[in-house]
């Protein structure tokens, strides 16, 4: 159910300044019919280039409309640099909030208002940096960096919410999760390489990546995982319970455990799969 | 305000008929059906009539009906035994558009290393029988396809696919939540193994479900414990929500004739109706082929999340065909199988009507809606008003 405000609703169900201001100084467009909401902004500035009128027409769900026309009764009166300093969170606070899924609706109206007004500046577009990550949404790699960072986003929900990224066919998932893992851990973890370390710092680090990394996912299947032994980049699991996939073990094994200790502990590490003689399935 | 509900694929009313059977169970009858003693022992023999009750629905024994806790347990339960009992065979078929129950099963089971094929669907929603023959292999463990989509109502020929899975020795597994009380079957003169249904969806209420497996089928529980259900489902029986269940299964028998002629009329009516005084408005599905009382309608150019909302400000309870509440924005997996195009998957809205439903509640939509959806599209950036009417 909609976990919105009174003032979202009432923004929604009532939007000022609908429309397109037809000889506007600044025009900005946002977003896509396919990724499922959109915003173009039109303002028109006064003699003293204060903001005398701003337009919006929205398509995309309630709080898209909300923070579209929030937005509008925002920035009148403004001028380009007051205008400039509005952030999506002075919008979702103006609405008295949003929930942690629509945050990006506020993100639409910053940026529709960044392009507006770059637009009547002349000054070119940003350009975004990096490499994609999340194609659904065409976000990149910097932008979720910048986004982890400077709002402390700790979950890959959060990250949809906030760009939408990874909010389409999930392929992304695993990379964006990567991302907010080097803010969280801190990039020490990954940059250590088995070949540097005791034979016991090696132990210890497949210990801890087994116990938060993998058992947890394993668990929830109703599977288990026992470290038995390493020798060099060789690691020896036995695996227990689970038995609904114990057939497909292997498979299990290659798939899950082996490239996350790859990617936490060593990129050449090899699992092998420890068999008692008498597991039945 | 009394909330015109046509959200009845998500949810049912509970018929009163029903609660009233049920309420004995929850005051005096409380005794547990496995005691020794009479008084708990007398409660068993209400669950075996109910069990009577929902075989004599689908035309299935019933020893061949077990109860379980919901369409899901039910769907869960009929895959996995079927990859227990055949340890050898490592591949699954089911459908691009069947609901979570059985998508996200298989997209985990995929990940443990079970090969899944999903068949595609086409503009329609009709499957690709063609593609679905071909990949039948001597490796494939089950076929599950659902009786009839959720979101578009659209109905797949399974008694066909059934037969052909019959002839190569392969289980077949249907998800018949939203088919059973609105299509007559007979699962004895059918080659289905196994069938899920759900008693929230016949007017019983939730937390209550059944799974048919054929007789002679290898089965082992999904739930395992004490003895209950013949050692097939553990767990102390719900035993008012089973008799609820048994209720609703002849309540949908008494009601499947009016759900054919009185619902699919209303559905026809305000289906008919929209499309044809809001532009750029069309039906989804395959519309000769579908369930009675379902109609999945996009409006091109605007989101299904705000057209529910307003609607939701004048009590009207439908469903869209998005995801767009839980964070996700791409419209709903059926829609996109389709391949229905953005602008219009965006702005899909499920209506699913019942019994209940009356032709007052019908003409206040039709009235309340297209100025709901003029309204929207006058907002919106792709909108051209020479479009409008
Ligand atoms: S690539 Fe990110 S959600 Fe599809």
């Amino acid at each position: 159910m909609w976990d919105y405000t009174e003032k979202v609703k009432e923004h929604f169900l009532n939007p000022r300044n609908v429309g397109t201001i037809e000889d506007a100084d600044g025009v900005g467009e946002v977003g896509s019919i396919a990724c499922g909401d959109a915003l173009k902004l039109t303002f028109k500035l006064d003699e003293n280039k204060k903001i005398k009128d701003a337009r919006f027409q929205t398509f995309g769900c309630a709080s898209a409309i909300a923070s579209s026309s929030a937005l509008t009764e925002m920035i009148k009166g403004l001028t380009l640099d007051e205008a400039e300093k509005i952030t999506n969170e002075d919008i979702a606070d103006y609405l008295g909030g949003l929930p942690k899924e629509k945050i990006h609706c506020s993100v639409m109206g910053m940026e529709a208002l960044e392009k507006a007004i770059s637009s009547y500046r002349g000054t070119p577009e940003k350009i975004v940096e990096g490499i994609e990550v999340c194609h659904c949404f065409g976000v990149t790699d910097i932008e979720i960096e910048k986004a982890v960072k400077e709002h402390n986003l700790k979950t890959l929900d959060e990250v949809t919410g906030y760009l939408k990224a990874g909010g389409g066919c999930g392929n992304c998932h695993d990379e964006i999760q990567s991302i907010i893992d080097k803010f969280i851990d801190g990039p020490k973890k990954s940059a250590v390489k088995l070949s540097g370390m005791t034979t016991l710092q090696k132990i210890r680090l497949i210990e801890e990546t087994l116990e938060k990394e993998i058992k947890p996912a394993l668990l929830k299947d109703g599977g288990d995982i026992e470290l038995v032994d390493v020798d060099g980049t060789t690691v020896f699991v036995r695996l227990q319970g689970s038995c609904a996939t114990c057939s497909r073990s292997k498979i299990t094994l290659k798939n899950h455990v082996e490239a996350k200790l790859r990617e936490k502990v060593v990129h050449n590490l090899v699992v092998e799969e420890v068999v008692d003689e008498a597991r039945i399935c | 305000m009394k909330p015109v509900y046509v959200d009845n694929n998500a949810t049912t009313k509970v018929a009163p008929e029903i609660v009233e059977a049920m309420l004995p169970f929850y005051t005096e009858m409380y005794g547990n059906p496995s005691s020794m003693h009479t008084f708990g022992g007398q409660v068993a023999s209400h669950i075996e009539k109910a069990r009577k009750q929902v075989a004599s629905l689908l035309g299935a024994l019933p020893e061949e009906i077990i109860f379980t806790s919901c369409g899901t347990e039910s769907d869960g339960a009929a895959i996995r035994s079927a990859l227990h009992t055949q340890p050898t065979k490592n591949h699954i078929i089911t459908t691009m558009v069947e609901h979570p129950a059985i998508k996200t099963l298989c997209e985990t089971l995929s990940k443990h290393g079970f090969r899944i094929t999903t068949v595609p669907v086409d503009n329609r929603g009709r499957l690709d029988m063609d593609f679905l023959t071909k990949n039948l292999t001597d490796d494939t463990a089950i076929v599950s396809v659902m009786w009839a989509n959720n979101e578009t109502g659209t109905i797949f020929p399974v008694e066909e696919i059934a037969e052909l899975c019959s002839q190569k020795g392969i289980l077949f597994h249907t998800d018949a939540v939203q088919a059973v009380g609105k299509i007559d079957m007979d699962l004895s003169k059918t080659k289905i193994d196994m069938l899920s249904l759900s008693g929230h969806k016949l007017h019983a209420p939730k937390g209550i479900g059944a799974l048919y497996v054929r007789k002679g089928t290898k089965f082992t529980p999904f739930m395992i414990g004490g003895h209950q259900e013949k050692g097939k489902r553990a767990g102390t029986e719900n035993v008012a929500s089973i008799v609820a269940l048994g209720r609703a299964c002849d309540f949908a028998r008494e009601s499947m004739e009016k759900e054919n002629t009185y619902v699919k009329m209303l559905r026809d009516k305000l289906e008919t109706t929209l499309t044809t005084i809001i532009p750029k408005a069309v039906a989804n599905g395959d519309l000769d082929n579908r369930l009675p009382n379902t109609s999945s309608i996009s409006f091109e150019f605007i989101e299904g999340e705000a057209i529910l909302l307003m609607m939701n400000e004048l009590g009207i309870c439908a469903s869209s065909g998005s995801a767009c509440t839980s964070g996700s924005l791409e419209p709903s997996h059926v829609l996109r199988a389709m391949g229905v195009p953005y602008t219009a998957a965006h702005g899909t809205i499920r209506f699913s009507l019942s019994i209940y439903n009356t032709e007052e509640e019908i003409d206040f939509i039709i009235e309340k809606l297209p100025p709901i959806i003029k309204r929207l599209r006058s907002i919106s950036p792709y909108w051209d008003k020479s479009w409008d009417f």
